[in-house]
């Protein structure tokens, strides 16, 4: 059956092996994925050096002992997750900055298109190519660190624990495709894979440092003064807050601190009226889910549109040689 | 025989203002051979992009074997081997992985895709190199690549853009002679565009003038120079040695020779004397000279081939408008 099956090719089947395995050779990304092995050794290593320190018990988080190996550290490194979304960006813009201009430039794109495929069958394979490589390395690295943990802590991590660092995996990958995207929308746009990376990093650059700045110069400019309703001042903090999230770095930390802190019950402002009588024991992971689901959408959201603009861009284009 | 295999019916494209392409019309049978001839920048590129169905003619209708190039493209890929100007593999794998590659995307499963590939490399005459990186492959090397490339999926017709820019002399006539060997044995129909005139001249069945856009004239060798020629096809060159008689003028030649046909114009030029002619009439002008008692010193004959077509259109302007 398998060998009938496999007489028929599927173009597009071609054109995703053929691109995973251009990138897995490639030394581009032999770079970056040394680079994130290694900070995440680091981390892992921050994170179990004092780890008997951070599971004293006391805090609601302390019954997750695996959850705090991502999210904890000694101070000498970051932690895991800190690490993942810094780096994380840069892997996804890295995989995706030259994957159209450079076919264009090298004079591939024209033969490949003179070939009986469809014309989005090159950008979603590409695509697709890059998350499948990007989806076990994230995976990969997650039960590296749950591995490790294994190990060196001797306690296995319950279900609900499992189950918050595969979703956490997930969305890792979701915020890795969006940067991927983004770079692939540069990649179609801007002739130079140059030019392309620079934009790509440029943006990056932009949401990690500046855009807290402007939202905080913009915050100080509109703040009430100090006598106002409890309920301007909840409004007011919503504001600035939704003015975060238009930063998907604000987006992705929200999720993953959420998933990987069971306590975090509110991403907003809560009064003391709501807090009053509370128990501070940690969310199920169903409830934590709806907390971030928002957030998961918008990112995926984000994605999705910059993918289209990239589909409308280079269906209509004209290709020519060079 | 009439059997159109290519068919362009009254096709323009624009650019904004800029007309590439100008209501052309052109129909290409089964099995020729033909060659697109012009300048740069005449729009010869712009029409194959719309015959492989990869831009969309601002009006007209373009058709391959039956089909619509707009409207299917997919069925015409399948059918059309398409080598673009300047064609760029994969740096990174051999020869053979990069034919492989395109026999897979056009259906073939691996085994068979590797067999065809071998087969075609022996035939282009890459036999030896097949497991080298095309990125160490040489400009000649790689145009016959890209020759295998194009016909890996047993095409019906192929297109070659300008498939000989860059190589040497040599390869040239290897790669056009093995052209033209396809072309015949597999009866495959060939489009090729050149804006070199040899090459063109060498190969093709049927050559049509490309010009801004529009094509000026098209049919073989002999009928655009009837067509394009208002003047001979032939140049023959004469000098005579009076000997004992008074020098002999044009106007005097001219009656000379005037009982033969097909004589266009006599001009004398520093003692050498040219004829133009639409036919070879060499032998018969030497008679005519002889029986007058001259003494013949030289005679030479010049055949107008493409080149002075070429000349005539692309670097003499339109003087004939």
């Amino acid at each position: 059956m398998i060998s009938i099956a496999t007489k028929q090719t599927n173009p597009f089947g071609v054109i995703v092996s053929k691109e995973i395995s251009d990138t897995v050779k490639s030394w581009k990304f032999i770079i970056m994925v040394a680079l994130v092995l290694l900070t995440c050794m680091g981390s892992l290593y921050a994170a179990l050096d004092d780890f008997s320190a951070a599971i004293k018990g006391g805090s609601a988080d302390d019954d997750f002992f695996f959850l705090k190996l991502y999210t904890h550290s000694n101070g000498t490194l970051p932690s895991f997750l800190v690490f993942i979304s810094f780096l994380g960006p840069l892997l996804g813009i890295s995989m995706g900055f030259d994957s159209i201009n450079t076919e264009q430039n090298k004079g591939t794109l024209s033969r490949l298109l003179a070939q009986p495929i469809y014309r989005d069958y090159i950008l979603n394979a590409k695509f697709l190519a890059a998350l499948t490589i990007l989806s076990y390395l994230f995976i990969g690295l997650s039960l590296q660190v749950l591995g490790f943990g294994l190990i060196f802590i001797g306690i296995p991590p319950t279900t609900d624990e499992l189950m918050r660092i595969i979703i956490f995996s997930i969305v890792n990958i979701i915020y890795v495709g969006f940067w991927l995207n983004l770079s692939i929308l540069f990649s179609v746009k801007f002739r130079q894979a140059a030019t392309s990376a620079l934009a790509g990093i440029s943006v990056w650059l932009f949401f990690t440092i500046f855009y807290s700045m402007i939202v905080n110069l913009i915050a100080k400019g509109l703040a009430p003064v100090r006598f106002i309703s409890e309920n301007q001042m909840v409004s007011f903090q919503r504001f600035v807050q939704n003015l975060m999230r238009f930063n998907p770095g604000q987006l992705f930390n929200d999720v993953t601190t959420t998933l990987l802190r069971p306590s975090v019950r509110s991403l907003g402002p809560l009064t003391t009226e709501q807090t009053i009588g509370a128990i501070p024991n940690p969310l199920p992971l169903g409830q934590s889910l709806m907390l971030v689901w928002p957030q998961v959408v918008a990112l995926i959201g984000g994605t999705l549109m910059f993918f289209a603009i990239a589909y409308t861009i280079f269906m209509r284009r004209e290709i020519r040689s060079r | 025989m009439d059997n159109p295999v290519i068919q362009l019916n009254g096709i323009s494209k624009k650019y904004g203002d800029f007309t590439a392409v100008n209501d052309l019309d052109l129909s290409i049978n089964k099995g020729e051979i033909f060659g697109l001839l012009g300048p740069n920048g005449a729009g010869k590129s712009t029409t194959i992009l719309m015959l492989m169905g990869l831009t969309e003619p601002s009006s007209g209708s373009v058709s391959v074997c039956g089909i619509n190039s707009t409207s299917k493209p997919i069925a015409v890929k399948k059918k059309v081997g398409y080598l673009p100007e300047d064609v760029g593999f994969y740096d990174d794998l051999s020869g053979l992985d990069n034919l492989i590659y395109t026999a897979r995307l056009n259906g073939f499963d691996y085994s068979t895709a590797k067999e065809k590939a071998g087969e075609l490399l022996e035939r282009v005459g890459l036999g030896n190199d097949k497991n080298k990186k095309t990125g160490k492959y040489s400009k000649g090397m790689r145009q016959r690549l890209g020759l295998a490339d194009v016909l890996i999926k047993n095409p019906e017709v192929i297109i070659l853009d300008e498939p000989t820019t860059g190589i040497d002399p040599k390869g040239v006539i290897e790669l056009l002679s093995l052209i033209k060997k396809l072309s015949v044995e597999q009866n495959i129909t060939v489009l090729f565009s050149s804006h070199n005139l040899h090459q063109v001249q060498q190969v093709c069945d049927r050559v049509g003038i490309f010009v801004s856009g529009k094509i000026l004239a098209e049919g073989n060798i002999k009928e655009l120079s009837q067509k394009l020629f208002t003047h001979g096809m032939y140049l023959i060159e004469l000098r005579i040695d009076s000997g004992d008689k008074s020098p002999i003028g044009s106007e005097e030649l001219e009656k000379l020779l005037a009982p033969i046909e097909d004589i266009q114009k006599v001009s004398a030029d520093n003692g050498l004397f040219q004829i133009e002619c639409s036919s070879d009439i060499s032998s018969s002008i030497a008679k005519k000279v002889i029986e007058a008692d001259y003494k013949l010193n030289l005679l030479s004959k010049k055949e107008y081939g493409l080149d002075a077509i070429y000349n005539r259109y692309f670097e003499g302007g339109l003087s004939d408008d």
